[in-house]
């Protein structure tokens, strides 16, 4: 080895481009090889889209079960992967020093989180697709004006969660992370307004359910899928605890 | 502010190892993570390649490697896929299949990190901190739960990085590793350094031969306790009984004054028990700066 051949070929980053993608792709893979995450992202919102469809819960909209039902479904599905698998993921990945080793890389810590919101929409775009092939045999007829602003929504949604995700894999030990995501959507998943309609909730419930994000999140791909349009208190809600779940990650997040 | 370090002060060469010699605690990480920018600081400056690793962007960590203390590699990543993945990240990286090859990676390429043995561990991050082709090397302990063979392996590829002109910086607790590998040690303690010079020149670093080109030896030997050697040797020489019958003689010792010592002990009837004679080590040199034992 001499020292020309050592520096001739030296260090250079790939582009911004590149590296996260390169991130979101290798994130998503990982997502999908773990077996407890699958259940979390793609079982349980079935199993929860089976139950809804057979009970008399959301009979009385106006529409049928599953037509009100699959919105929230998929809301259920951004808060699978980006609040709970997203938060879990990350919590563990810095209890090993995994955000530390990365962010030495070229991919730095900005090119890691963009990478992990990547996989996220990624991941959720295959939900998307799963639920939608289940739904359509069982009835589900959503119109064709209800896409643009669901998904849009579901997108926001999904970013929204994917920052309170972090910033609660930031901020305490993994267990807890692990802890407080999966009791978290359980109750948001019940009682949160995500999958049954604030109307449906208790009294003292209904109230506060629209200002939560998995409220919002649900009220508004009900809004999108049932009468397709878009709205727009419910975004400015889920663009608010973007921001809020976001700034707080940067100021507390702790990197090991 | 807690202030972990205070006055450590350092360079590094290219072509170079440099070490930073110090027992657990003493800020030798808190150090190379501020360089690494993974750690903000309160105060002082760094220069990395002439940027400030605080404020600088990928271009800077494209060309520095870095080698954690833990790994820092997701556990259920099988090695090879992960070398390839952060190979990615790079415009021009080195080849994965010639590191693997030149590391052993080979042989565990089928079981997750989470799977791997210490020294597996240590060589796969070694490997991905080469994998950018850096031009800045930063090793923390490195020889951490190495096997005697795969130590030699590594020890070995770093002696060629250096020849290549890498710029190496590692923190060690170990003497052997910095007698072995550096070219210039930096002795930190308590957040401080507190020592600095090539690994000769720490070993001559004693008042009384600084000025003198002689080696300084330690002799330890075994005797009755309690034998005053007041004016066997000269003054220059200390002779210490560290505990009950167990001596120490440390400074610049020539042939006469191991004649002087043996002939004492033939006109006082004393037979030691043991005797060893040997050249200063680190270790020597750190206990007589810091006041304590490396370990």
């Amino acid at each position: 080895m001499t020292a020309p051949a050592a520096t001739a070929a030296q260090g250079a980053p790939a582009t911004l481009l590149r590296r996260i993608l390169l991130q979101g792709k290798y994130e998503s893979l990982t997502m999908l090889r773990n077996g407890e995450q699958l259940i979390l992202a793609v079982v349980l919102p079935l199993l929860a889209l089976i139950g809804l469809t057979v009970t008399p819960f959301l009979d009385g909209f106006g529409a049928s079960r599953i037509n009100v039902a699959v919105p929230g479904i998929l809301a259920l599905c951004a808060m699978s992967t980006a609040f709970t698998g997203q938060g879990i993921a990350t919590g563990f990945d810095r209890r090993y020093g995994v955000l530390r080793f990365l962010s030495t890389t070229p991919l730095g810590r900005e090119g890691l989180i963009a990478g992990k919101v990547l996989a996220v929409l990624a991941v959720l775009c295959l939900q998307v697709a799963v639920v939608t092939l289940v739904a359509l045999p069982l009835g589900w007829q959503p119109p064709a004006s209800g896409w643009l602003p669901g998904l849009s929504l579901l997108a926001l949604g999904a970013v929204a969660f994917t920052a309170l995700g972090l910033l609660v894999a930031g901020t305490v030990r993994p267990e807890a992370t692990l802890a407080i995501t999966n009791l978290l959507w359980i109750l948001l998943g019940a009682l949160g307004g995500i999958v049954i309609p604030a109307e449906r909730l208790p009294a003292l419930a209904q109230g506060a359910v629209h200002y939560l994000p998995s409220g919002a999140l649900g009220e508004a791909m009900r809004e999108a899928f049932l009468h397709g349009s878009l709205n727009g208190g419910a975004a400015l809600i889920l663009l608010l605890w973007t921001v809020l779940a976001g700034a707080a990650a940067i100021r507390w997040f702790k990197w090991n | 502010m807690l202030r972990v370090v205070n006055g450590v002060s350092l360079m590094a060469e290219r072509g170079q190892v440099t070490a930073l010699l110090g027992a657990n605690g003493a800020g030798k990480t808190t150090t190379i993570e501020c360089a690494q920018g993974l750690q903000k600081r309160s105060g002082g400056s760094i220069s990395l390649l002439g940027q400030d690793p605080g404020r600088s962007g990928a271009d800077l960590r494209s060309r520095v490697g870095v080698m954690l203390q833990d790994g820092g590699l997701p556990p259920s990543a099988r090695p090879i896929p992960l070398l390839r993945h952060i190979a990615g990240m790079y415009a021009r990286p080195r080849s994965v299949d010639e590191l693997v090859e030149r590391l052993g990676l080979d042989t565990f390429a089928r079981t997750s990190v989470r799977r791997l043995s210490g020294g597996q561990k240590q060589r796969l991050a070694l490997a991905a901190a080469l994998i950018g082709n850096p031009e800045v090397l930063f090793l923390d302990e490195p020889s951490a739960g190495l096997d005697p063979q795969s130590r030699q392996l590594v020890f070995e590829l770093i002696s060629e990085l250096r020849a290549a002109g890498m710029g190496i910086i590692l923190t060690t607790h170990l003497m052997d590793d910095a007698q072995r590998l550096a070219d210039y040690v930096y002795i930190i303690d308590a957040g401080r350094n507190v020592a600095e010079g090539t690994v000769s020149q720490l070993l001559q670093r004693d008042p009384a031969v600084e000025a003198g080109t002689d080696h300084v030896r330690t002799l330890v030997f075994e005797a009755p306790p309690g034998l005053d050697f007041t004016g066997v040797l000269p003054d220059a020489i200390a002779v210490s009984e560290t505990r009950a019958g167990s001596y120490v003689a440390s400074g610049a010792l020539t042939p006469r004054d191991l004649a002087s010592l043996t002939a004492w002990w033939a006109a006082h009837g004393v037979m030691p028990g043991s005797m060893s004679l040997a050249a200063r080590s680190l270790e020597d040199v750190f206990l007589d700066i810091s006041g304590k034992d490396i370990r």
